[in-house]
């Protein structure tokens, strides 16, 4: 890569932001096309994706070398001291250029390689199919139908092409709704609620300055009203998901685009709706349809090329969050857990697959991102296990809507999302981890059951070949009281040792405590009174 | 006295306002010496039995012939009485008011009450001195039990038996007290087995501006350090400043000089009226339903809890680290030496030894080190949040140590056999409570009022198999480490469960957070149904 100067810096300071000052980790720096590696003396290994990279900066330099800190989207910071500042320098331009690239094609997703064929390629976009999911949510009923006039991306450009509208309207009056709406974003299909026969749709904002109406689109607001028999109102703009559950009431949602607000708006309101959202499976399609689909600019709004800042937004991470609230406040409707959401945060930005380059359906396909990149769902599907949340209950009816409660005081800052690489400020021990092993470890038994029950019965059949007498026969069965007890206690102890790897208590050291920093006090001699104040140590006499 | 004067009316027809998780109750409003009832005669669950004590502020509305009552409580809950009535009404408030407000420890509830299943005679008070010497002279002799203090001459404020170094003899332990505010001399109260270090804790020296010194005070710290390894660190919990000012009234620390091979470190921690008014502020911004985010934020940044809770458990860190990495001994004291003095002592306890982290060993450490410790229960939690009057010595300290141990489980949720429960338990008993632990300022006082021969203990309340299941972690599983705590602000949490949140919102239920309750959904413990059943929203 013509980018890369130094590929190789030795003698490097890693610093640790929220442990002791000064404390540090050396190692080597390595520079690769798509990676920057730092390994330290314990052979530890931290990589930090080009991608990741949201700011490079270079401090003045200092007796011990030139600092080096690095902000990634992932809320990663690191912070290097090179000891030699043209090192320094080599690097800090190399990254300059290579976290900012300006076409899609020099992007990781076009070179990365996971060792699939074509065909396992196309199978992995197969996965998450939107057709699948219109159906799924009943809408090819006598009320909704597919409409195909935008087939060649000619009425909307940041639509897809199959798009779902009211039976009762005709191509021209889309044709009419979408020119008098922002981006010819004219409203269509989002949900559908079938038990209530109520949908939520979107759109952009009408066109004031044209004119103050405009016949179609009222024609087509009319239209979706009346695809609702049990309640003649219909709420524009309201974020109240409760409307369609409580009222029956449909809702059309939108902002000043239709790609920001109203996809957080549309996809929120259907994750409180419908528990398949809250499924692994079900929150991919939530995704793929109200954001990708719909043309969140996320190659914008993340910053993927080097474009403009102002584009830059976190819509796609607030929603993430939102979600995450939601996991904390019913623990039990999610399939998923928090790794999860975190691990997609991962990729939106890491540009390693191709669901979320580009910022719509046509710019895409023009990308030929289906042929040329993977698509992330079948990785994270094989993955599946990691993401579970062992709380999920999933046949409790109190949880098919979602109601949370949304005073301040309910709401909590998300550490495992913005503090994730800096581990010392975590729990110590984590419960999480804890049910995750105990489940295992039911399965082992479980496992270990089965055989049991297969010998047992295997036993018998032979046993009564050889007509043995029948006591012997009660002690070795399953159901006996007496092999009971000694199952539970063989449980209890095999529960201690495989705890003791949870219980470890990873980073429960002081020395990586910010209060560590008074006891190199202690050790000192001179001078006697020690005045701490604002975390510096001052010595007075 | 008698309670019947006080009483102005007994009876009248009420209904109490649904709150949230509390269904309505209309029915028949009874006040008595102690409490306040409310039934419908049916002898329905919903019937309402207040303990007066419990009240903290009432509220009195009239309108046309019928009032309104509202009754803020110290366990932070809000119940609202509607009266028929207008004199009614006014009597109810006026009774409750004077019978809530009663300062007699002996006509208190404790000394009438009598539960079933527990007999007097058994009720099991803790005996830490003893069991605590018991504990240290299996590990070393060096340390004896003094009785110098058996009729509380030597110190109003601390117990009759104290654990002090052989060395010292009793004569030169009253001499010491004598140059102490309160009488309270370094007396020991953790031994840290692993390198033979100690913790001691007393109040200030009385120093004054011309710098007094005593001798036997400073031999019984030059004892310390030859017993606990040679370098010794005072925690003041005052700031340098305050120690200057506290010199000119007669008060001090110990001086460089006169305490050789002592250093000084300064760790001021809030105590007395600016804690009381956090907590006010705190509970404030809790119950005000009309809060948006930012104001939230504002209000909870501006009430300086939070602020509070990291700054008692840094300094309880740097002492357990100090002790267990660094082998010196401390000595800890502020002013009087029992209140951010024994939050410290207390908490760096918890951090280093795993038993004070088992059911029975918190119950010992808090016996230990706040009640017999001359913590001023009686005094300290006289009121809580919702008191108009302007508080007198009044100050939540129990509380903020209640909340870094909940800090702690937060980041050790499998190291403590008590849950959260416990802790809610604690907050409200040390407030208002049927039993006697909590009653008086002093083991003096608890002895004068005959507290252990005439009320109930709470421990033995708490350590019912029913109730003992009810308070316990269920994924507790022993930890022989030390826990260090993380004291980054990102690390520290709102405790809602002791806010007044648990009772305001809906779907806040009583101290157990939804990942709390569905885990003890998860483990089906028949005993824990009592945390789900609370749970109103799932």
């Amino acid at each position: 890569m013509e980018h890369i100067r130094t590929t190789k810096v030795e003698h490097v300071k890693l610093l640790d932001r929220f442990s002791t000052s000064n404390k540090s980790l050396t190692g080597t720096l390595y520079l690769t096309a798509t990676h920057l590696l730092f390994i330290d003396s314990l052979q530890k290994e931290t990589w930090i994706l080009h991608h990741h990279i949201a700011a490079v900066e270079k401090l003045a330099l200092t007796t011990s070398g030139c600092p080096l800190v690095i902000q990634c989207k992932n809320f990663r910071i690191v912070h290097f001291i090179v000891p030699r500042e043209r090192d320094c320098h080599d690097i800090y331009n190399s990254l300059l250029q290579l976290s900012r690239q300006a076409k899609h094609e020099d992007l990781y997703a076009f070179s990365y390689n996971p060792k699939q064929n074509e065909s396992e390629r196309e199978q992995g976009w197969q996965c998450i199919n939107l057709a699948d999911e219109y159906r799924r949510m009943g809408v090819l009923n006598s009320k909704w139908h597919l409409f195909d006039a935008n087939r060649n991306y000619q009425i909307c450009e940041t639509y897809p092409i199959d798009l779902y509208v009211p039976e009762s309207v005709n191509t021209a009056t889309v044709v009419g709704s979408s020119k008098f709406r922002s981006k010819g974003r004219f409203p269509v299909l989002s949900y559908y609620h079938q038990d209530k026969e109520a949908a939520i749709c979107r759109c952009s904002q009408p066109l004031s300055g044209f004119s103050a109406r405009c016949l179609e689109d009222e024609n087509m607001l009319e239209a979706i009203s009346k695809t609702n028999p049990r309640n003649r109102y219909m709420y524009v703009m309201d974020t109240r998901p409760k409307a369609i559950v409580v009222e029956s009431a449909s809702v059309l949602v939108h902002c000043s685009d239709g790609w920001d607000r109203t996809s957080q708006v549309c996809s929120l309101g259907a994750l409180l709706l419908d528990s398949y959202y809250r499924t692994i499976k079900g929150f991919m399609v939530l995704i793929e349809k109200d954001w990708i689909s719909f043309g969140h600019k996320f190659s914008d709004r993340c910053g993927h090329l080097d474009g403009d800042p102002k584009e830059v937004s976190p819509v796609f991470t607030q929603f993430l969050e939102c979600v995450w609230h939601l996991t904390e406040q019913f623990p039990q409707a999610f399939e998923y857990n928090e790794a999860f959401l975190l691990q997609i945060h991962e990729h939106v930005h890491s540009c390693q697959f191709g669901n979320f380059l580009g910022n719509c359906q046509k710019e895409r396909e023009g990308l030929k991102l289906k042929e040329k990149t993977y698509s992330l769902w079948p990785f994270l599907l094989d993955d599946q296990e990691k993401y579970l949340n062992p709380f999920y209950n999933p046949t409790s009816q109190k949880f098919a809507v979602l109601e949370p409660n949304t005073v301040p005081f309910n709401f909590k800052f998300w550490r495992n999302m913005y503090h994730q690489f800096d581990r010392t400020m975590h729990p110590r021990q984590s419960i999480f981890k804890l049910i995750m092993n105990m489940n295992d470890q039911n399965k082992q038994l479980e496992k270990e059951i089965k055989e049991l029950e297969y010998k047992i019965k295997h036993q018998k059949n032979r046993q009564t070949d050889t007509v043995l007498n029948k006591e012997s026969l009660l002690s070795i069965h399953p159901d006996s009281p007496a092999l009971k007890p000694s199952l539970c206690f063989k449980k209890e102890q095999t529960l201690l040792p495989v705890n003791d790897a949870v219980r470890t208590i990873e980073g429960s050291n002081t020395a990586d405590n910010r209060y560590s920093e008074y006891t190199e006090e202690f050790s000192k001699t001179e001078p006697a009174v020690v005045s701490l104040e604002y975390g510096v140590a001052r010595m007075t006499c | 006295m008698e309670f019947s004067e006080l009483i102005r009316t007994g009876r009248a027809e009420a209904l109490l306002l649904p709150g949230p998780g509390q269904p309505p109750v209309r029915g028949t409003l009874c006040i008595t010496s102690h409490h306040l009832l409310l039934s419908d005669g049916h002898g329905s669950p919903s019937d309402l039995w207040l303990l007066l004590r419990n009240v903290d502020a009432v509220e009195k509305r009239v309108a046309g012939n019928s009032g309104t009552i509202t009754l803020k409580c110290k366990d932070l809950n809000i119940l609202q009485l509607e009266i028929e009535g207008l004199e009614e009404t006014l009597d109810i408030a006026c009774s409750i008011e004077a019978l809530s407000s009663l300062e007699s420890v002996t006509t208190s509830y404790p000394f009438f009450y009598r539960p079933q299943g527990l007999r007097l005679g058994d009720s099991e008070y803790l005996h830490p001195p003893d069991d605590f010497y018991q504990q240290v002279a299996l590990k070393t002799n060096a340390w004896r039990l003094s009785t110098v203090n058996r009729d509380f001459y030597v110190c109003a404020s601390y117990p009759p038996a104290l654990v002090v170094p052989c060395a010292i003899g009793d004569e030169a332990l009253a001499r010491s007290a004598h140059f102490r505010q309160g009488g309270r001399f370094p007396v020991l109260c953790y031994y840290h087995s692993i390198n033979g270090t100690v913790m001691l804790r007393s109040s200030q020296p009385l120093q004054g501006a011309n710098r007094r010194r005593c001798a036997e005070d400073e031999l019984l710290l030059l004892e310390v350090l030859a017993l606990g390894g040679g370098q010794g660190l005072v925690v003041d919990t005052r700031s340098a400043q305050a120690v200057k000012q506290a010199r000119l009234t007669g008060g001090g620390t110990e001086a460089k000089a006169a305490y050789p091979g002592w250093k000084r470190l300064h760790r001021p921690l809030e105590r007395g009226r600016p804690l009381q008014d956090s907590f006010v502020r705190l509970v404030e911004a809790c119950t005000d339903p009309s809060l948006s985010m930012d104001r939230w934020l504002s209000r909870l940044d501006g009430c300086r809890w939070l602020t509070h809770v990291k700054e008692a458990l840094t300094t309880a860190s740097l002492v357990a680290q100090g002790m267990d990495r660094e082998g010196i001994c401390i000595l800890v004291h502020g002013t009087e030496g029992t209140d951010a003095t024994l939050l410290v002592t207390s908490l760096a306890q918890l951090i280093l030894d795993p038993k004070c982290r088992t059911m029975r060993g918190f119950q010992s450490l808090l016996e230990r080190e706040w009640i017999q410790a001359g913590h001023p229960f009686q005094q300290r939690c006289a009121h809580s949040a919702y008191t108009q009057g302007r508080p007198k010595n009044e100050a939540p300290v129990f509380l903020l140590f209640l909340d870094c141990v909940w800090q702690l489980s937060r980041q050790f949720p499998l190291s403590l056999e008590f849950g959260e429960g416990m802790l809610l338990a604690l907050f409200d008993h040390a407030y208002a409570s049927p039993f006697g632990t909590f009653l008086c300022n002093s083991e003096k006082e608890r002895y004068l009022c005959e507290v252990k021969t005439k009320t109930h203990s709470l421990w033995s309340s708490l350590n019912q198999s029913k109730e003992r299941k009810r308070l316990c972690n269920p994924i507790y599983s022993p930890n022989p480490l030390a826990l260090w705590p993380s004291v980054e602000p990102q690390s520290l949490q709102l405790w809602a469960g002791k806010t007044s949140l648990r009772f305001h919102l809906p779907s806040l239920n009583p101290g157990s957070s939804p990942w709390l309750r569905s885990l003890t959904g998860f483990f089906h413990i028949p005993n824990s149904r009592s945390f789900l059943t609370l749970d109103s929203t799932t």
